[in-house]
């Protein structure tokens, strides 16, 4: 009933009354209202051809080759359409945080009773305010040297706890739990609930983090959203955000947005991660991996000792086996050996030797023998001596008749006295 | 807290020049034995080290005297 008296007061020309009047009686289907509306809107003057300026937001480009954007003020949003006709004469790709100027006309979509800007016309409008806004924190905190890579802290290697600053429901903290889950089971997390949009959001953020710094409970701090506009990850622009951040003593990974949206929180913190789950990873080392490294240096540990071990054994077999040990005494036979030799050699030097004296021996008694009186005596000669034997009586003139002497003849001696002495003429 | 983590990562960079070292093959029998011993506790630690971890997942919310309880997290 409700719905009738407002449609009643807003009537426009007499066709379009009678149509209500006769409505009256049913019940209006949605569609017919939706239809009434737009019928009202299209006969408007100003809204069938307007200029409208403000700054796109949520622009989506469709495969159909129509574009889908939101214009917005500091109030108020417009949904708006640019089909594919009109903006392929557009000089430039329209994108979020652009400040335009839009010419069209307003008109409802009736299926979801929706009214929205049809936008045949768009001129750039300088760029948008947020972006100004960011470039010119962005600007001013790096000029203060809050992006600087000495300052950055080294995520630990292996946190026992981790906090997540983010929102208790949605996609994001159940992505960053199931990521931990299957890289490390057991792990301690402490979710830290924050608004991540809107009024207040950034207050929120920058809290938790100065209140996980005054806890000093977790030993990293993941600060994550999901992605969205630039309006929507705006308070992750804030320079309260950005101080806490940078103010905190505890390392801190930013995983705001997906892969393409930088905000200033990414600058500030320790580490950027592309996306929440990516964070996830980048602060936990996968726990199979790390069981399998330490598995591997076991092993390598263990096959190093057993492998200088063996090649300690093999040098000393090598000098077991080496000549002195295995034949202590070669030296000492082959020492011995030489001294046979040498025995030998001489042994044989002395018998050559001694032959050689024997025969020379042989060969001088012979030669003696030749010589011995004994042998001449044989031959019949005889030696006349004194019967002393004192001396050899070699001329007559030694004698005197009557003289005893003695004649040695070969078997035996004569004893004889001189009866005549005849010398020799 | 902070210290063990610490402990993780320089036991396991240790733990690796030592078997580094191990691998040169230039150390004397006594010592590598000693080095290797040394490893050996270095390895059942850091084992130890990553079940040593419970697996809990809270929420820190303020009461209303702007103290922060730890709460169970209920996932969705």
């Amino acid at each position: 009933m409700k719905i009738n008296k407002n449609i009643k007061r807003t009537v426009i020309g007499e066709g379009m009354k009678e149509a209500l009047y006769s409505a009256f009686d049913n019940i209006l289907t949605v569609s017919s209202v939706n239809r009434y509306i737009k019928e009202i809107i299209s006969r408007d003057m100003i809204l069938s051809n307007l200029w409208i300026r403000g700054e796109i937001s949520n622009f989506k480009y469709h495969s159909s080759g129509h574009m889908y954007f939101t214009l917005k003020d500091e109030n108020s949003v417009i949904k708006c359409v640019m089909f594919k006709n009109h903006n392929s004469y557009l000089k430039f790709l329209p994108e979020n945080g652009m400040n335009v100027i839009v010419r069209g006309y307003v008109s409802l979509y009736e299926r979801d009773g929706q009214y929205q800007l049809y936008a045949e016309e768009m001129i750039n409008d300088g760029v948008g305010n947020l972006h100004i806004a960011f470039e010119q924190l962005k600007r001013k905190l790096s000029e203060e040297g809050l992006f600087d890579s000495c300052y950055k802290k080294a995520i630990p290697f292996l946190p026992s706890s981790i906090g997540v600053v983010t929102s208790a429901t949605g996609s994001v903290i159940r992505d960053i739990i199931n990521v931990l889950d299957r890289r490390f089971y057991n792990t301690r997390i402490k979710v830290y609930p924050v608004k991540v949009q809107g009024q207040g959001a950034a207050q929120e953020i920058s809290r938790a983090i100065d209140m996980l710094n005054r806890l000093m409970c977790v030993d990293v701090i993941i600060i994550a959203r999901g992605g969205g506009s630039l309006e929507e990850l705006w308070p992750f622009n804030e320079e309260i955000v950005a101080r806490s951040i940078f103010n905190s003593k505890i390392p801190i990974i930013s995983a705001v947005g997906h892969e393409t949206d930088y905000t200033i929180c990414d600058f500030v913190a320790d580490v950027r991660a592309p996306t929440p789950s990516a964070a996830a990873e980048i602060v936990m080392p996968e726990k199979q991996q790390l069981i399998g490294r330490l598995v591997e240096l076991d092993m390598r540990l263990r096959n190093a000792v057993l492998r200088n071990v063996k090649l300690k054994r093999k040098r000393l077999e090598e000098l077991k086996n080496s000549a002195v040990f295995r034949q202590p005494y070669d030296r000492v036979y082959q020492e011995r050996m030489k001294l046979d030799i040498l025995c030998k050699d001489m042994r044989r030097a002395i018998l050559v030797r001694q032959e050689r004296a024997k025969s020379k021996l042989n060969f001088l008694i012979g030669k003696l023998d030749a010589l011995s009186p004994l042998t001449i005596l044989a031959r019949g000669y005889s030696i006349v001596k004194s019967i002393d034997d004192k001396q050899i009586i070699k001329s007559v003139k030694d004698t005197e008749i009557n003289d005893k002497i003695k004649v040695n003849l070969a078997d035996g001696d004569l004893e004889c006295t001189i009866n005549n002495v005849k010398g020799r003429i | 807290m902070a210290k063990k983590e610490k402990n993780f990562e320089l036991s396991l960079n240790e733990l690796e020049e030592i078997v580094e070292k191990l691998e040169q093959g230039e150390m004397s029998l006594d010592e590598s034995i000693e080095v290797f011993q040394k490893g050996v506790t270095l390895s059942k630690e850091l084992s130890k080290m990553l079940d040593e971890i419970e697996k809990k997942i809270t929420m820190l919310v303020e009461d209303e005297n702007g103290d922060i309880i730890e709460q169970d997290f209920i996932r969705d």
